[in-house]
């Protein structure tokens, strides 16, 4: 049995890369996604991975198929998206959800302009999403730097983050870094669903952001423990996603975003913090 | 003001019809081919009679094709449109529909002997062709230009089409196929040539997508790819895994990336494995004129030089 939960990454390459590079990403992505759930910014990743698309054809009409020009282009695109979307919110009537949708959707018909300009029928966005199996020692190197830089700079701005949520009035009377904060909170969002696109594909870094962290709103109800529920249900999913792709033959991003609905299935159900479950037993009544 | 509208109105209107009024004066045959292996065919056949234009241009992946309102306008000032047929254009019935096209469609592969998923030597298994299939159980393989002989098919096709639409040009039409013909004999006496100089235990190969069943079924050649039929598809850790074990046991010398498809998969085996990375090969589209593989037969001289420097050593 032990054998056949390891065989596979034992024998093979291809797979302890693939384990590797999810678990980088399952330690980077959840807290993020905590946050944006929070905020109720959760469709946030969707709208970047179109939302990029404007940058890439940029970076490819400059460049050619270059995957580092479209990424970059690509997180320059999905950058100016978010800023921009974070801006209206904060100076206008507008709350997050409208202002990224308007912002997204613009970038979105600019980019199927720009592509259909060159005429050409390469699907750019079908090259620019990678696939976890096929990590190269460059994409594992890039991931595992961007968690480095986005952990650090989650943990610098912890405490204004979590305060900027809760009570924002409060937190720009007390301080001037109320703006500054949000908006590199957006920037660490682009930058790890951007890596994560080209790493694992748009499923992929969207799900693992979003589902664990959606999934442990229902088993603790403060924010360190949010995040340190949502990153262990990442790891357990990844590992047995990658298990699954293999035994089952089933493709490796699907299988492990299903594993994380599956945790998040069983959370609505029985989770301890608002499980059904819970909801519907009778209780106690106390008499006198 | 209403006034200066209706002018301007009726203006714009004198230009569009004097310009459509203007459209070319020149009585070629206009003909679309789907993609273009086919429009270099119909261009071979059609010579100085036609002007082709084709929908899915060098490089570019007909299975994962999206028409734009430029095609259908396209289509629809054409008198003939060529396609390849077995499922490869999923796209196309939309998009005759759609342009109010009134010409003739010729299936360029009709009168070709499918082969299904399952049948192909070399094959590892038709959950990959189910995985496809909406219905049936056998999906034929639309790739059926890979083997030459069905190539000749193509051509008395195309031709009779072409005749067909144009009965003036009928031996003008006969003469160029007859020389293509005679030139497709020559490459497949060359192909079977080259295979046969390699040692029949290196006669395999690694690809991408299941894009040369014919090729392997017409010369001998065994053909592994992790992703199906099409390059919608998506590998699972076990495809991958078993490539790599096949490779592993039976020393599959050689891998192959493929001009249409995202060659990192491949990258992946190839570095695990240590098969030699043996070069770019045209299955689903030729290369732009200045590359490699700018005709149908030169597609075939690429593909088995390729081959055969890869696999020989």
């Amino acid at each position: 049995m032990i054998d056949a939960l390891f065989q596979p990454f034992i024998e093979f390459a291809f797979m302890r890369r693939a384990l590797v590079g999810c678990l980088i990403i399952s330690m980077t992505a959840p807290p993020i996604g905590v946050f944006l759930v929070l905020r109720r910014m959760s469709l946030m990743g969707d709208a970047m991975g179109h939302a990029i698309l404007p940058g890439a054809a940029i970076g490819y009409l400059l460049a050619g198929l270059s995957l580092f020009a479209m990424s970059l282009g690509g997180f320059a695109a999905g950058l100016a998206v978010a800023l921009a979307a974070g801006l209206v919110a904060r100076s206008t009537v507008l709350r997050e959800d409208a202002s990224l949708a308007g912002f997204y959707l613009v970038s979105l018909a600019l980019g199927v302009m720009l592509i259909s300009a060159r005429g050409s029928n390469v699907d750019l966005l079908h090259l620019l999403f990678g696939t976890v199996l096929a990590l190269d020692d460059a994409a594992l190197i890039l991931i595992a730097a961007i968690a480095t830089v986005s952990l650090t700079a989650l943990a610098v701005i912890y405490r204004p983050l979590v305060l900027e949520c809760f009570d924002p009035q409060f937190l720009r009377s007390v301080s001037p870094l109320s703006s500054t904060t949000h908006l590199l909170f957006l920037v660490l969002v682009v930058l790890n669903l951007v890596a994560g696109f080209q790493a694992l594909g748009t499923l992929m870094a969207v799900g693992i952001m979003l589902l664990p962290a959606v999934a442990a709103r229902f088993w603790v109800e403060d924010v360190a423990g949010m995040i340190g529920v949502a990153v262990g249900a990442a790891f357990v999913a990844s590992f047995t996603g990658l298990l699954l792709s293999y035994q089952a033959d089933v493709p490796t991003g699907p299988a492990v975003i299903l594993c994380c609905g599956a945790f998040y299935f069983l959370s609505i159900l029985v989770g301890v913090k608002g499980g059904i479950i819970w909801g519907l037993m009778p209780r106690k009544h106390l008499e006198a | 003001m209403r006034r200066h509208l209706a002018y301007s109105l009726a203006l714009a209107l004198a230009v569009l019809f004097g310009l459509s009024g203007a459209a070319s004066a020149d009585n070629k045959l206009k003909a679309v081919a789907s993609f273009s292996v086919l429009g270099d065919v119909v261009k071979q056949v059609g010579g100085e009679r036609v002007e082709v234009t084709t929908l899915v241009g060098p490089n570019g992946d007909a299975h994962v094709f999206n028409p734009t309102p430029a095609t259908a306008k396209l289509l629809a000032s054409a008198d003939i449109f060529f396609v390849n047929g077995f499922g490869f254009e999923g796209w196309m019935e939309r998009l005759e529909k759609s342009s109010g096209f009134k010409g003739e469609v010729v299936v360029a592969s009709k009168g070709v002997t499918p082969l299904t998923m399952g049948e192909e030597n070399g094959h590892h298994q038709d959950d990959h062709g189910d995985a496809h299939d909406e219905g049936g159980d056998e999906v034929p393989d639309p790739h059926a230009w890979q083997s030459l002989a069905n190539g000749k098919i193509y051509v008395a096709n195309i031709r009779d089409g072409l005749i067909a639409a144009d009965p003036e040009g009928k031996a003008d039409y006969e003469e160029n196929a007859t020389k293509y013909l005679a030139a497709i004999d020559a490459e497949e006496a060359a192909v079977k040539v080259a295979i046969a100089k390699l040692p029949p235990e290196r006669r395999r190969i690694i690809t991408s997508h299941d894009a040369f069943g014919y090729l392997a079924d017409a010369y001998g050649l065994e053909v592994i790819s992790p992703e199906g039929v099409s390059t919608e598809s998506e590998a699972s850790a076990q495809d991958v895994a078993m490539i790599i074990r096949q490779i592993r046991e039976e020393q599959i010398p050689a891998v192959f990336f493929e001009n249409v498809t995202d060659r990192r998969l491949l990258d992946q085996i190839a570095r695990e494995t240590g098969a030699k990375i043996g070069g770019v090969l045209y299955s689903d589209a030729l290369s732009k004129a200045d590359g490699p593989a700018p005709t149908y037969l030169g597609m075939f001289r690429h593909n088995i030089g390729a081959l055969s420097a890869a696999l020989s050593s």
